[in-house]
């Protein structure tokens, strides 16, 4: 199947070589990171994790969104996703690539990644997400080959392959229920101390995978002649409706917390990510356009999407979209790491500014999945066309 | 330094270097009620294996910790200088200009940025105007060691000190978002062209790992003690020794003084304590 790849419109390779150069951006500039070390970044000693943690942060979601297609297919038979399920586990593939690509990127010392094999730490919550991340990567390249090749032989899938299936389910949900244990088990770190990290982290990536599965959708019925149906993409909305409802009201509830105690360690991130805080007669504020701009998209999505006239028409369903994407990468892909390093463990406050290069690996880790998730479209698409046609 | 004491930081250094020390514990805490076996209550965590007398390590036997007396600092900031210097030129720390990079074992800062959750409001001058010594409390119960994925840091269980393996370290700084004192710190580049006085005893490290204050261990293995405690030598400004230990010279400052810790409240058990 993988000769697919090879053959395209112009179009198509337009597009891959405008990744590639992305891609050789970046490499070239982790050449540069690589040799003077993490110190080419804006991380500083008090915000030791930058834009690679909060990418692979947001990007675990976006694999583990991928759920939102098998659960309904496999377990509740509805039919309607089975021209697109194949999409959400092929999206889960790409995003855990660029996840573990930032994971790379993060390390200060790469070529020892292995010590985590080499050294099992069971108390490490990073022990248990290389275990589950590794797993749900395994699981989705599984289930989505098999699951491709039997429909392209036009027989059915073995049913074997419906254990690998089913357990895809519950990994999904741990990927990203691990990820938010790296964060909400820390002591000292209030913001990121909260019981509703895990299903706030969830809620958002059910609305901002399938979203981008949406996306992919419009693109590839213009680009490709694929059409996901009517009927799928509605029943995909009101999942992101109710999923982005929800972190909505998550987020809510942090407020609530946070400012109805009045306990001043549970505000100040709130404070510093929304309305700049105030310290020592300086107002430290650089995250406030970002957090704002993510409320705004994110209700401005909700209301387009839930308008049944605005959704019907691709563009604005599209822009609906891309607004809550957006939105929920400036909560989860920007604002809450950040956030959690403010103040640090000593009440001081430094702000975190990406360096050019740091963006110029952050970019590269994005062509990479935009290419890994081009590259699977093609044969998935390919192979629907082939048994259609 | 009497003999005695003297002999104590050396069994406890060894146990550092060797990572396990079983008889030296034994000897370590060899007052007579431990020795006999009849552990006065009073010894609190004496592990059953010592007072069986037996060869097996304790696991709890030694809690190294430190008490520091803020009152002598005030009276002579200069000396706290000292003591960082010491630090300095013993661990090879290097001094970066920017406090982005910055390299800290231990390190001077005000009262409310060190106790945060202590009131700050209408504080006396002298406790306004001093600066207080900062450092890593090697936790009894450390967050950082619990983070880690590769066992890189970890706490030395004969002698309760939160150590670091730079070799093993894969640089996820892990352990430095679950520090809750800021007490680590990353090499973000080459550190070596920024160590002022180069010591061939102890290690520099590499970029790309993480570091932090390690008790001395080095020295301790030596039957030296901690560098910043020997710049503060005979004026009680840091204590040093057992928790553990109902004889040793730092239980005798916490029984009279009252001391308090970082961030009690957050379970880690610190092993630093402050008269303030």
């Amino acid at each position: 199947m993988i000769e697919k790849t090879l053959k395209g419109k112009p179009a198509y390779w337009i597009w891959l070589a405008f990744l590639g150069m992305f891609m050789a951006i970046g490499a070239a500039c982790y050449v540069r990171q690589y040799n003077f070390g993490l110190g080419m970044t804006g991380m500083s000693r008090d915000v030791s994790w930058g834009l690679y943690i909060s990418q692979f942060t947001f990007l675990v979601g976006v694999a583990a969104g991928g759920v939102m297609l098998v659960l309904p297919y496999y377990i509740h038979d509805y039919k309607e996703f089975g021209r697109i399920t194949i999409l959400g586990e092929f999206l889960a593939i790409a995003a855990i690539v660029m996840c573990l690509l930032f994971i790379m990127a993060d390390l200060g010392q790469p070529m020892r990644a292995l010590n985590v094999v080499l050294h099992p730490s069971p108390n490490s919550m990073l022990f248990y997400d290389a275990i589950v991340l590794n797993g749900y990567l395994f699981l989705n390249v599984l289930c989505g080959w098999v699951i491709l090749t039997a429909e392209k032989k036009q027989v059915k899938p073995p049913k074997w392959i419906y254990f690998f299936v089913y357990l895809s389910i519950p990994f999904a949900v741990s990927i990203h229920t691990v990820t938010a244990m790296l964060y909400c088990g820390l002591p000292g770190r209030h913001f990121w101390l909260s019981a509703i990290i895990a299903p706030r982290f969830l809620a958002s990536a059910f609305a901002a995978g399938p979203a981008l599965i949406i996306i992919a959708c419009l693109v590839l019925k213009r680009v490709a002649g694929f059409d996901a149906g009517r009927k799928a993409m509605n029943k995909l909305i009101t999942i992101i409706i109710y999923a982005a409802l929800l972190n909505m009201f998550f987020v809510g509830l942090e407020f609530f917390v946070g400012y109805y105690s009045n306990i001043p360690g549970h505000k100040h991130a709130l404070e510093y990510l929304f309305f700049g805080l105030e310290h020592h007669g300086h107002v430290y504020n650089n995250l406030v356009p970002f957090m704002w701009a993510f409320v705004i998209l994110a209700f401005g999505a909700i209301a387009t999407l839930a308008t049944p006239a605005a959704r019907k028409n691709d563009l604005v369903l599209g822009l609906g979209c891309t607004a809550l994407f957006v939105a929920f990468w400036l909560d989860k892909g920007v604002g809450f790491v950040l956030a959690g390093f403010v103040p640090n463990g000593l009440h001081e406050i430094t702000e975190y500014i990406p360096t050019v290069n740091e963006l110029g690996i952050t970019i590269g880790v994005w062509a990479t999945g935009f290419m890994v998730v081009t590259l699977l479209y093609k044969i998935a698409i390919g192979v629907e066309h082939e048994v259609e046609g | 330094m009497d003999e005695q004491r003297r002999k104590f930081l050396k069994i406890a250094g060894a146990s550092v270097v060797a990572g396990i020390g079983a008889p030296a514990i034994i000897k370590l805490s060899a007052s007579p009620a431990f020795a006999s076996g009849h552990a006065a209550p009073a010894a609190g965590h004496a592990p059953a294996a010592a007072a069986h007398g037996a060869v097996e390590a304790a696991p709890k036997g030694v809690r190294l910790g430190m008490v520091i007396d803020m009152r002598k600092f005030t009276d002579k900031p200069e000396m706290l200088d000292g003591a960082i210097s010491a630090c300095i030129d013993a661990h090879n720390v290097p001094q970066f200009p920017d406090k982005k990079n910055e390299i800290k074992w231990l390190w001077k800062a005000p009262f409310e940025n060190v106790f945060t959750d202590q009131s700050a409001y209408h504080s006396s001058k002298r406790i306004a105007e001093t600066d207080f010594a900062v450092l890593c409390n090697h936790c009894d119960d450390p967050p950082c060691v619990r983070a880690c994925p590769t066992q890189a840091t970890f706490k030395v269980e004969s002698t309760g000190i939160v150590a670091m393996d730079f070799h093993r370290c894969i640089g996820c700084r892990f352990c430095m978002a679950a520090c809750p004192y800021g007490a680590r710190s990353f090499n973000w580049q080459d550190p070596r062209p920024y160590i002022k006085k180069y010591n061939k005893e102890f290690p520099s490290r590499m970029k790309g790992v993480v570091e932090k204050c390690n008790f001395c261990a080095e020295r301790l293995a030596l039957g030296q003690e901690p560098a910043c405690v020997e710049a503060c030598k005979g004026t009680g400004a840091i204590t040093f020794g057992d928790l553990n230990d109902p004889k040793s010279e730092l239980r005798a400052v916490l029984d009279k003084e009252f001391t308090i810790q970082r961030k009690p409240t957050l379970g880690t058990k610190p092993s630093v304590f402050y008269i303030v």
